[in-house]
């Protein structure tokens, strides 16, 4: 992998690489080079297959990691590149003409975190959820529990406890 | 109840389009009113004598369709119960592919909002008498998705519920132990699901809609 980075630094302003596994490394790229890097991933290193594009919310950072993991085939490895967006209001250039894969992807996420790809294809219709109208459920300041207590109605008498302590307390109860 | 959120827009096909029928005739169709039956559901009374209604009760116990609709990771369970392994059969129960031939509903795990929605929809289509089996934590108290954004945490906020049956899962044999305590309660008389949700329709209709914000469908599908 540090072959492939020395190479894409001479050209790309890249961050530092973040090796995982013999195959597998992330890097980090600034947004306006993105699309650049991509594309020459594809047509001249032949990471060819865009594997996922997903989002990591980074709520006390205040901004939204973009991860597009893309595989070699050949080469079997696999090279993550990291966007960092502002977390307000979050959009992100499209990438659905790379990759038309990338449309569903994209779809997820703007239904997910609320990220927008303005024009990206069928990008504002429903993904999963069916009519949801609250804060994107996979954003972090979304409080699930809360959001179900309030909206399904829970039955009383629900408990729950720490497992360690409840074995301890089950397996030791002189000792506590 | 929130009232304030943007009714969603009526899907296409539900909306009022004006057709050529094959033989030329022009006609307009309100798929609302034209493919549904909007009135709402009546209470079934018992027959008249009470020895004539516990022979109906003893036949309704005795023959128990499912229908075949998974909601969740539960109709795995499903599986091994109509095969040689488990064989339900035998105790009177079969599964079949269509609500209109069914009389019995098994939610089967956990429930999501969206699938919430079709299940109402099954369980409205569904005949006379009908009854509802809750199968594992998830639709008594949420289970381990007590805490999610899109599962339901009871089931009985939604559809008149008779037996539950508690586990995650609870194996094939909990599954015929519980249809065995729908019989006795179906023989009992005490099975009223499908009246109770005619009696109480606007509250159970109040809960649904408070879910399911994109209601683009009629308030009763029969």
């Amino acid at each position: 992998m540090r072959d492939l980075y020395d190479r894409l630094t001479m050209a790309f302003p890249l961050g530092e690489l973040t090796e995982q596994r013999p195959d597998l490394a992330f890097v980090t790229v600034p947004r306006e080079q993105l699309r650049s890097l991509l594309l020459h991933l594809r047509d001249q290193e032949g990471f060819t297959h865009l594997v996922l594009l997903t989002a990591v919310d980074w709520l006390e950072e205040g901004h939204f990691q973009l991860t597009y993991l893309m595989n070699n085939r050949r080469a079997c490895r696999d090279l993550g590149v990291r966007v960092m967006l502002a977390r307000d209001p979050a959009s992100m250039e499209s990438i659905h003409d790379l990759w038309p894969t990338a449309a569903t992807y994209q779809r997820e996420l703007r239904e997910m975190f609320g990220i927008d790809f303005p024009g990206s294809p069928r990008v504002d219709e429903d993904f999963i959820l069916e009519g949801w109208i609250r804060t994107p459920p996979y954003r972090r300041d979304f409080d699930t529990l809360k959001f179900s207590d309030e909206v399904f109605a829970p039955r009383p008498g629900r408990a729950s406890s720490d497992p360690a302590e409840f074995m301890k307390q089950q397996l030791y109860p002189d000792k506590t | 109840m929130k009232d304030d959120f943007p009714t969603p827009p009526v899907r296409d096909e539900l909306k009022k389009r004006v057709v050529e029928t094959p033989d030329g005739q022009t006609i307009e169709i309100d798929p609302l009113r034209d493919y549904y039956c909007q009135s709402a559901p009546t209470v079934m009374p018992a027959a008249y004598s009470k020895i004539v209604e516990g022979l109906f009760n003893w036949a309704r116990a005795e023959s128990l369709w499912i229908l075949g609709f998974g909601t969740g990771c539960g109709a795995i369970e499903m599986r091994p119960l109509m095969t040689p392994r488990f064989d339900a059969y035998r105790y009177g129960i079969q599964w079949r592919p269509t609500p209109r031939q069914s009389n019995l509903f098994v939610i089967s795990g956990y429930l999501s909002v969206k699938t919430l929605k079709r299940v109402i929809r099954s369980y409205e289509q569904m005949p006379n008498p009908k009854y509802v089996v809750g199968l594992g934590s998830c639709t008594i108290n949420g289970g381990m998705y007590f805490d999610s954004y899109n599962t339901i945490t009871r089931l009985d906020q939604y559809l008149p519920v008779d037996v539950y049956i508690a586990g995650c899962m609870p194996r094939p044999e909990a599954l015929l132990a519980g249809f065995e305590e729908l019989k006795r309660i179906i023989r009992a008389g005490k099975a009223e699901g499908a009246n109770q949700y005619a009696e109480q329709f606007d509250w159970y209709k109040a809960n649904q809609k408070r879910v399911i914000h994109d209601w683009d469908m009629p308030d009763y599908n029969w």
